[in-house]
C-alpha cells in the first residue's frame, strides 16, 4: 500500500482466545496482513468486537499472536518488550490517569521510565500541558479535572515521551462530540506536527475520516475488508463516496 | 444597611461545631468513669478501686523507667511481630499472585493457622522455642500472618488491570512498577490492614506474655491477678490501651497525607 519501509507490519496474524479446536475458542484476529508506513495516520475502523483492540494490544507488545509474525522497526514487540521503552506511546480509550499523581505526575510517568532527569521531565511535562491548554491544572489530581481535561492530560502523557509511533484506541469515544472533535483536530495536529506515526482504533467512519490519512476497515473476526488512502486534497464528494462504501461494508 | 446574613459558620460557630463534636466523642467515657467512681465508693477497692488510684498507678508507671521499660518492651514487641508477619504475609501474597500453584498451596494451610488459637500457638512456642523474644515473636507473627497475607492479596488482586496495563505501555522495570503502581496501588488496604492487626496484636502479646514472659505488660497484669490489685491492673491495661490509639492516630495521620488525592463527596454513607 505504501512506497516507504513498513514500521509495523503484521503478516499472517492470528489470535484466538480460549483452547485451539474447543468450543469455547474465539478467533478474533485471523490472517491479518497490515503494513503501516512510517510517518503514517491509520485508522482502524471496525464494528464493536471485531478485533481491533486485539490488534492494538498486538502491536503494543501486551499480548502475543496465536500465528504470524507482528513486528515494529524490525523488532518483535511482545518478545523484545523492553526494547520499545520510550519509542512507543498510548492513549487509551478511558484516560487512564493514576488518581494519586496531580496532573504533570501523570504526564511524567513515562519520562521516569526513561530516567529522565527530574527537572527536565518537570519542563517537558509542564510544555505538553501547556500546549493542551491545562496550565494552571498542572496541580489538580484527576479527580478535580473534567473528562475531556483528564483526557488532554492522558494525550500530554503520551506525546511527552516523543516516542514516534503512537497507538490510540478509541481515545475520545467517552467525550462529548464538541470536546472530541476539538481534541481530533488538536491530535491531528500535533501527529502531523512532529512526524509520530499513528495508529487510531475507532468504531466512528466520522472520526476516520477526519482522523486518517489512511482508513482500513476490518471485517469479522479481525481481516482487512477495504483499505482505503486518502488525502487532504480527497474532494468532500469522494469522502462521501468513501463514507457510503465503508457503511455497506460495515453493513455487510 | 443590613448585612447580609452568614451562610458558613463564624469562628464562634465553628467552635460550637467542634466542642458538640468533641463532647460526643468524650461523653461515653465520661459515664462510664463516673459509673465506676460511684461503684467504687460501695465496692472495696480490689473490685472497683477509685479512679484517682488508677490515675496515681498511671503516672508512676509512666515516670518510673522501670516500670515504663516493661510498656516499651510490650509495644516493641507488638511492632516486632507486626513487622515481621508483614513481611513475610507480603511475600507470601506476591507469590501468590503470580502462581495459581502457590495460590491453591498456600491459601489452605493460612486459612488453618488463622483457626489455631492464639493460646495455642503460645503453647508450641513454648515447647518450641527457648528464649522469650522468639516465643514472642513466633506467637506474634503466627496469629497475624493470616491476616496480613489475605489482606495484601485481596489489595493486589484488586488492582486496577487498566491502569496497570497503562503503566506496563510504558515498560517499567519491576522496581518502577512497584514504586509507581502496585504500593500507591495497595497502600490504603494494607493501612487498614495494619489498623486491624495492631488492635489483634495488641491483645495478642498480653496473652503471649501472660505465659511465657518476665517481663512487659502482660506480665505485669499477672504480677497484679496474683495481689489481686486492680487499680494497677487497670493502669497496665490503659498502657496498651493508650499504645493502641496512640498508634491508630498515627496510621489515620499517615493516611491523611498518603490520600489526599481521593475525592470527598458532600455526601457521604
Amino acid at each position: 500500500m505504501t512506497s516507504a519501509p513498513p514500521i509495523i507490519s503484521l503478516n499472517q496474524v492470528s489470535k484466538s482466545f480460549g483452547k485451539s479446536g474447543a468450543a469455547s475458542s474465539y478467533v478474533a484476529v485471523d490472517r491479518l496482513d497490515l503494513q503501516i508506513g512510517r510517518g503514517q495516520l491509520l485508522a482502524l475502523l471496525g464494528k464493536t468486537g471485531c478485533g481491533k483492540s486485539t490488534i492494538f494490544n498486538m502491536i503494543a507488545g501486551l499480548t502475543e499472536p496465536t500465528s504470524g509474525d507482528v513486528t515494529v522497526d524490525g523488532r518483535n514487540p511482545f518478545r523484545e518488550f523492553d526494547s520499545f521503552r520510550g519509542k512507543m506511546a498510548i492513549v487509551f480509550q478511558g484516560d487512564r490517569l493514576l488518581p494519586w499523581r496531580t496532573a504533570v505526575q501523570n504526564v511524567e510517568l513515562g519520562l521516569e521510565m526513561l530516567d529522565v532527569p527530574a527537572a527536565k521531565r518537570r519542563e517537558a511535562a509542564m510544555h505538553w500541558l501547556d500546549t493542551l491548554g491545562l496550565r494552571g491544572h498542572e496541580n489538580d489530581y484527576p479527580h478535580a479535572l473534567s473528562g475531556g481535561m483528564r483526557q488532554r492530560v492522558s494525550i500530554a502523557r503520551a506525546f511527552a515521551t516523543n516516542a514516534n509511533i503512537l497507538l490510540c484506541d478509541e481515545p475520545f469515544s467517552a467525550l462529548d462530540e464538541m470536546t472530541g472533535r476539538t481534541l481530533r483536530a488538536e491530535f491531528v495536529k500535533l501527529v502531523r506536527e512532529n512526524g509520530k506515526t499513528a495508529v487510531f482504533i475507532t468504531h466512528s467512519i466520522n472520526e476516520a475520516l477526519e482522523i486518517g490519512d489512511r482508513i482500513v476497515v476490518l471485517k469479522r473476526p479481525a481481516n482487512i475488508a477495504i483499505d482505503l488512502p486518502l488525502t487532504s486534497a480527497t474532494a468532500v464528494a469522494e469522502k462521501e463516496a468513501i463514507r457510503h462504501q465503508i457503511q455497506s461494508v460495515l453493513a455487510a | 444597611m443590613t448585612m447580609p446574613e452568614a451562610t458558613s459558620p463564624t469562628t464562634s460557630g465553628w467552635s460550637g461545631v467542634l466542642g458538640k463534636r468533641g463532647l460526643t466523642y468524650v461523653l461515653p467515657f465520661v459515664v462510664v468513669a463516673a459509673l465506676w467512681q460511684i461503684a467504687s465508693l460501695f465496692f472495696p477497692p480490689f473490685l472497683f478501686p477509685s479512679l484517682i488510684d488508677v490515675f496515681k498507678r498511671c503516672i508512676d508507671i509512666l515516670t518510673s523507667w522501670g516500670q515504663f521499660s516493661d510498656v516499651l518492651a510490650t509495644v516493641g514487641r507488638i511492632l516486632a511481630g507486626l513487622a515481621g508477619a508483614f513481611l513475610i504475609g507480603a511475600a507470601l501474597a506476591v507469590l501468590m499472585v503470580r502462581s495459581r500453584a502457590v495460590h491453591d498451596f498456600l491459601s489452605p494451610i493460612l486459612t488453618l493457622f488463622q483457626g489455631i488459637p492464639a493460646l495455642s500457638w503460645v503453647v508450641f512456642a513454648i515447647i518450641w522455642f527457648h528464649g522469650i523474644e522468639p516465643r514472642i515473636f513466633f506467637i506474634m507473627v503466627m496469629t497475624t500472618l493470616p491476616a496480613f497475607t489475605f489482606q495484601v492479596l485481596g489489595a493486589l488482586q484488586a488492582m486496577s488491570r487498566d491502569l496497570m496495563e497503562m503503566v506496563m505501555s510504558f515498560r517499567p522495570t519491576r522496581a518502577k512498577l512497584f514504586r509507581v503502581m502496585i504500593i500507591p496501588a495497595v497502600l490504603p488496604d494494607i493501612l487498614t490492614a495494619w489498623k486491624v492487626n495492631l488492635g489483634n496484636a495488641s491483645r495478642v502479646v498480653v496473652v503471649a506474655e501472660l505465659v511465657g514472659a518476665t517481663g512487659g505488660v502482660g506480665y505485669e497484669l499477672l504480677q497484679q491477678q496474683q495481689v489481686f490489685d486492680m487499680a494497677g491492673a487497670l493502669a497496665w491495661t490503659l498502657q496498651l490501651v493508650f499504645f493502641v490509639l496512640i498508634a491508630q492516630a498515627v496510621l489515620t495521620f499517615v493516611e491523611g497525607i498518603a490520600f489526599r488525592y481521593r475525592a470527598v463527596s458532600e455526601r457521604t454513607l
